[in-house]
């Protein structure tokens, strides 16, 4: 038990910097820039504002507390839950950072086809989980 | 050991917060209202979630102990049906980095695993138990249910996807 508790620790001290980082990031973010900006940016299309979350998640990297924190601020700042899901599902299914990694061992067709459709299907799960969610 | 071997061994993450520090210390200089500003909001999120965290270590530690890698690669094993069910169910216990698993899966894939099930284990490994409190705290219980059961649904569609684009029958 004391190595799995060791373990968990170690899990979250490794994160901790990119936690306190991306919160402090957030905070200045959000007093500099107007939420009508955020507005501005997604056109309220069905469509077109997953696509660019999944973009927005799909490049972005870190531990997925960090997404959930960055999610759900800019969830408050006025980014449509449509947008936030799709970020949300790309920044954990889709790994850039580790594509390299994933072809030599598991070999680059895979890889590669595995992250594309993650992307796509990201986008699906925030169109379905929105119209499922909005039912209830 | 010298400063150069030291500085290698710093993750990227702590130089990431040294540069937000550093902004925070320009701001504190020469921007003062916006520092202010800028430390209340982040006073009141990091308030917001700190609770959270002993969830989250406390659901770490017990999955760390009670699922380990090799328990995971007895059960994507089985046979028909349940491969499948332990894909997804193995792909959400599993904890730690995910280029620790590709090793592991190249095994299995060269003992007969298909790459559907690699892809629905990966995909799984999404839906972080330990992180639900704090995914609760930001998005509801309702909104996050729903959301892991679609995601659990498309992982297996990613799953049938990727074998019927790599020619794979099994």
């Amino acid at each position: 038990m004391k190595k799995a508790i060791t373990k968990a620790g170690k899990g979250l001290w490794k994160a901790f910097p990119m936690i306190l980082g991306t919160i402090l990031l957030i905070s200045l973010i959000s007093t500099l820039i107007p939420k009508s900006f955020y507005t501005k940016i997604f056109s309220n299309n069905f469509f077109f504002d997953p696509i660019l979350g999944s973009l927005i998640g799909s490049i972005s990297a870190g531990n997925p507390i960090t997404s959930y924190i960055f999610g759900g601020e800019i969830l408050n700042q006025g980014v449509s839950l449509l947008v936030v899901t799709a970020f949300l599902v790309a920044w954990v299914t889709v790994g850039l950072i580790q594509l390299p990694a994933e072809s030599v061992i598991l070999g680059k067709k895979f890889a590669l086809l595995r992250n594309i459709t993650a992307f796509i299907l990201a986008i699906l799960v925030a169109i379905i989980t929105i119209l499922i969610f909005g039912v209830f | 050991m010298n400063i150069k071997n030291k500085l290698k061994q710093i993750s990227g993450s702590w130089y990431f917060l040294i540069i937000i520090l550093l902004i925070y210390l320009l701001l504190f200089i020469f921007k003062q209202d916006l520092f202010s500003l800028s430390l209340n909001l982040f006073y009141d999120i990091f308030l917001k979630i700190i609770p959270v965290f002993v969830f989250v270590f406390v659901l770490m530690s017990l999955i760390n102990y009670f699922i380990t890698p090799k328990f995971i690669i007895k059960h994507l094993k089985e046979k028909g049906i349940k491969k499948w069910f332990f894909a997804i169910i193995g792909g959400i216990l599993s904890s730690g980095p995910i280029y620790m698993w590709y090793p592991l899966l190249a095994d299995l894939k060269n003992k007969g695993l298909n790459y559907g099930l690699i892809a629905c284990f990966l995909y799984n490994r999404a839906i972080k138990i330990p992180l639900i409190p704090l995914a609760i705290i930001y998005f509801s219980w309702q909104y996050i249910l729903v959301l892991t059961i679609v995601m659990v649904i498309i992982s297996i569609i990613q799953g049938i996807l990727i074998n019927k684009l790599m020619e794979v029958k099994k």
